[in-house]
């Protein structure tokens, strides 16, 4: 009888291990063929620069050199560290207050507030930049507006000083809901027995907030935080669309990504363009690795 | 697991609130209510806006209506300026994000499903791999992703924008987990003895399952396929081709050159109140699916 079914069994075994590999064939397949390959095709042509006279020749590493002494480049990283320094802490706090606030259920209107507080992330972020870029704007934005009719000045919302914090406030706007809609998600999520058992130690809504539900969202933060790294570090649309608006204000290397941009499809710089996005690639990634390991690192 | 999922979609489905019993708070609800209004106050604006004229524009309180309501005469002119490209490119919108997200969701599904039940060699470290892959900037991707495709012949086909949108590591992910949680062994071991195919089991029994994830994944690829713009403007330099965000951001850049004096700013602000709306109404109708897909998805991350 066992002499058998080993056979058989190792057989069935095979045959699923198998089907495994056919259902994640198609993932793997277009993964590679989207993901691995540009990535690596990128990692190539930033080893090579291609001259008028000689052609395309293979130099190394000194395209990343270059990149390494480029003060526009390191300018852009700066100014978007800046950024994810400014607005990240400030969305993600307005996130967890909100799904704090709702979860308590202490609210009226609730599921309405949930909704509308979400409706932007729906909104593409080109028509937020745009509609924005409109309300900021001194000809016939609304704040402009309401100053010129109190007899204040206008605050210049598109000069050099406020374009920053002008740029954070469309990301809030845009992604707080979002990160709301998460973390609430992860607060539902919490299984009734801890609040149960916090109930019987006498703990009120504040203390019960603090002690059970913030320690519970701690993964979905972390998630959270990881994407906010990478949407800060590679900011486009919102700067390339505001461009048009403060063309003084944001030049082509306001952020690296449109660094990038027009180095590879104005300046056709194409290697030099590949060297700037690898490096970028290898910044955000360095940043999120230091952002999870200072966090599990608190926690121990 | 299979229980707190379950325990989840109830509570999630129901609404009713994590203590039941506290009483209301008017004064939360107020502060919550201010901020309610800095997310929607944008929108109203943008809604008033395109019921005005270039003049009213200019001339009107940005936050009120106009005396004339010009908003069925600019609907008109923008899908009748340029020969009608506006609706192409809702089309083109429609068309790419649609393909895009219901590709994006399978091969999610598939493989979600593959990672989570079955123990082949390698199952952990392509997970890995596929699980670092998140961190890999879109846009760093973009460029030499254009590079390749320039050298096959596919830029400037809905291809372009398409192919990359198919894969979602993130989707995988979540999928995988909400595989894990929704997909008990014992139903996938009684289907075996019954003798079905493995591929029949996920047809016939894990997709039905795998429902909300699946909405899940399908929803946030499609807003992020919808909201697209780097790679577009990268990738398509035909207008007959664009989607919504690239037109609409041409459009916006002619209006910065003509200013107070053409009609274009009427077409953009119009514009992009049209374009928004389906994403808004496809998040309302389908909230109970994506609220519980995501429900699940932070039970364990």
């Amino acid at each position: 009888m066992s002499v058998t079914t080993a056979p058989r069994a190792r057989r069935a075994s095979a045959r699923r291990a198998a089907a495994g590999y056919l259902f994640i064939a198609p993932f793997m397949v277009v993964f590679v063929a989207m993901l691995v390959v540009p990535l690596l095709y990128a990692g190539y042509l930033s080893l090579f620069r291609e001259q008028l006279i000689g052609g395309t020749t293979f130099v190394g590493l000194d395209n990343y050199v270059r990149a390494l002494t480029d003060e526009r480049l390191l300018g852009g990283v700066l100014r978007v560290a800046e950024f994810f320094l400014i607005q990240v802490p400030l969305m993600l706090l307005l996130g967890l207050l909100f799904a704090l606030a709702l979860d308590s259920g202490m609210l009226w209107l609730s599921r309405f507030i949930r909704l509308g507080i979400f409706v932007p992330y729906a909104v593409p972020s080109v028509v937020a930049a745009l509609m924005w870029g409109y309300l900021y704007g001194p000809e016939f934005g609304p704040i402009a507006q309401l100053a010129g009719t109190l007899g204040l000045p206008a605050p210049n919302l598109l000069g050099g000083d406020l374009m920053l914090g002008s740029l954070a406030n469309i990301v809030t706007w845009e992604f707080a809901g979002y990160n709301m809609i998460i973390l609430y998600a992860a607060l539902r999520a919490i299984p009734s027995e801890l609040y149960e058992a916090a109930a019987v130690d006498g703990a009120g809504a504040w203390r019960t907030a603090w002690s059970v539900k913030i320690p519970a969202l701690r993964p979905a933060l972390m998630m959270a935080l990881i994407f906010s790294v990478i949407g800060s570090f590679q900011l486009f649309n919102e700067p390339q669309l505001m461009q048009r608006l403060a063309p003084n204000v944001i030049d082509n290397a306001y952020t690296p990504n449109l660094y990038a941009y027009s180095l590879a499809f104005t300046s056709q710089d194409l290697n030099y363009a590949a060297a700037v996005s690898f490096l970028l690639g290898v910044v955000i990634v360095v940043v999120s690795y230091t952002v999870q390991l200072a966090i599990t690192r608190r926690r121990t | 697991m299979t229980t707190t999922a379950t325990a989840t979609a109830v509570r999630a489905a129901s609404g009713g609130s994590a203590m039941p019993g506290r009483r209301r708070s008017p004064l939360l609800t107020l502060a919550m209510l201010a901020f309610l209004i800095y997310f929607l106050l944008p929108l109203f604006w943008l809604l008033v806006a395109s019921t005005k004229t270039t003049g009213d524009l200019f001339a009107s309180f940005g936050l009120w209506f106009a005396d004339d309501f010009a908003l069925p005469g600019n609907v008109r002119n923008v899908f009748t300026a340029e020969d009608g490209v506006y609706g192409r490119w809702l089309l083109n919108t429609a068309f790419y994000s649609l393909v895009s997200a219901g590709g994006a969701a399978l091969l999610a599904a598939l493989g979600g499903y593959g990672f989570a039940k079955f123990g082949f060699r390698g199952n952990k470290l392509l997970f890995g791999v596929v699980l670092g892959a998140i961190m890999v900037p879109s846009t760093a991707l973009a460029i030499p992703t254009y590079l390749i495709f320039a050298q096959v012949g596919l830029v400037n086909t809905p291809w372009a924008i398409i192919l990359p949108s198919l894969v979602n590591p993130f989707g995988l992910y979540l999928m995988r987990i909400y595989a894990e949680g929704a997909v008990p062994d014992s139903l996938l071991e009684a289907a075996r003895i019954d003798g079905a195919g493995e591929f029949r089991i996920f047809r016939q029994v894990v997709l039905r399952l795998l429902g909300p994830g699946f909405v899940t994944v399908l929803l946030f690829t499609l807003v992020a396929t919808w909201n697209n713009y780097f790679l577009p403007l990268i990738m398509l330099n035909n207008p007959s081709l664009y989607p919504v965000t690239v037109g609409l951001a041409n459009w916006a850049g002619q209006a910065t050159v003509a200013g107070g004096s053409g009609d274009v700013i009427p077409l953009v602000v119009t514009g992009s109140l049209l374009s928004i709306i389906p994403l808004i109404a496809a998040f309302l109708l389908l909230q109970r699916y994506w609220q519980s897909g995501l429900a699940a998805g932070g039970v364990k991350q």
